[in-house]
């Protein structure tokens, strides 16, 4: 028996599924701005009944505005995304750099995704240029639309003048994982910190963003999320200061 | 009204937690404990075919002079055991919560291996915050 051409819905599934496992592979920076090519033609290929649930993509962007997901799903969902992980990784810092490449993906949407609402709503959209107030957008917005409340500080760093922090005392996404005492310089929020540096990257700040565990006594969960920017950002803010 | 330990029975009948509330309580190597959970499991299996009238989920609660026995059986097998004193009445409530825990921060936990013992932080902090 021969196939001579595969079931079109088969090729998608494998398209898409390579240009995933490009963007996982340590290829670089660079390859994680293209996207797979596959809904689209997965559209096509999904011929709809009449009655039948609209696709995903022809939905109102702004009807799920308000709706919530399963907290419960998503860490279910959340827990089989770093077991996965964990399994193709050679060390900590392999793992939370895959962590964070993830976390990436999701910054980009998370971020298009509230721009484009905000232009919808208000009457005077803007992009922010300068660095603080994008650091509240991030404190606020961001957090607000991906985890449902604001985060709770900002703190720059002392000693080094290009370091932020952003301060989270209960992180929603790492709230049941326990990291076992021998891995415990892994800090899970490095897919946070991926959402971080993909909002960063597209408001054009430039940064390495990596998630660290700072526990207290009465938060055990407080985690810190360390933005270090580039320094061209140093320099763009320094000559604007003028 | 006092809560002396808690086990927590796999599927298997091994025990994949246990801890002790209070002092005063006898010390057990954790190889007896084992046997009795083990044995504990065996019970509950025959007694679940016990019934006269229909399928029974088995013992519920053992009762001695001064302590009193509450199982709980989850849908997927897992038992969870509540060990306290004769006058406890919460001891069903009590087990519902710790079945709550459980589900949050052992089974959303990535590093927990499903029927293995249960070593995780967050499990201890939220008992221990339960139960005191």
């Amino acid at each position: 028996m021969s196939y001579p051409q595969p079931h079109p819905r088969f090729s998608v599934l494998s398209s898409s599924s390579l240009s995933s496992a490009e963007h996982l592979s340590p290829a670089g920076s660079s390859a994680r701005f293209s996207l797979p090519s596959a809904p689209s033609i997965n559209t096509s290929v999904n011929t709809p009944k009449p009655g039948f649930r609209p696709n995903i993509y022809d939905r109102n962007l702004n009807k799920s505005r308000t709706s919530e997901v399963s907290a419960a799903a998503f860490a279910f969902l959340f827990s089989e995304v770093v077991q996965y992980t964990q399994k193709r990784v050679t060390g900590i810092a392999d793992l939370e750099r895959r962590l964070n490449t993830l976390g990436y993906r999701v910054g980009t949407r998370v971020f298009e995704l509230m721009i484009w609402r905000n232009e919808s709503s208000s009457k005077m959209p803007k992009r922010e240029i300068r660095f603080l107030p994008a650091l509240m957008l991030i404190h606020t917005q961001v957090w607000k639309a991906a985890f449902g409340k604001p985060a709770d500080a900002i703190e720059k760093s002392v000693e080094n003048a290009d370091e932020y922090m952003i301060i989270d005392n209960d992180p929603p996404l790492t709230r049941n994982v326990s990291v076992p005492r021998d891995m415990s310089q892994l800090s899970c929020s490095s897919f946070s910190a991926g959402i971080v540096e993909a909002v960063l990257d597209g408001l054009g700040f430039p940064a390495r963003v990596t998630a660290h565990n700072t526990p207290t006594d009465t938060l055990p969960n407080r985690t810190t999320i360390l933005i270090k920017l580039e320094r061209l950002v140093l320099e763009r803010e320094e000559a604007m200061k003028q | 009204m006092a809560i002396f330990g808690l086990w927590v029975i796999n599927k298997a009948g091994g025990l994949v937690y246990q801890r002790n509330f209070g002092d005063g309580l006898p010390t057990l190597t954790s190889n007896e404990y084992l046997v009795l959970a083990g044995t504990l499991h065996g019970i509950h299996a025959i007694t679940s075919r016990l019934s006269p009238t229909g399928s029974s989920s088995g013992v519920q609660v053992i009762e001695g002079e001064s302590f009193k026995m509450t199982i709980m059986l989850t849908p997927t097998g897992t038992k969870f055991v509540l060990l306290t004193s004769v006058t406890e009445t919460t001891a069903d409530v009590i087990l519902q919560k710790v079945y709550e825990v459980y589900a949050d921060a052992v089974m959303k936990n990535p590093f927990h291996t499903p029927e293995m013992p249960i070593r995780s932080d967050g499990f201890d902090r939220r008992i221990t915050a339960l139960l005191g």
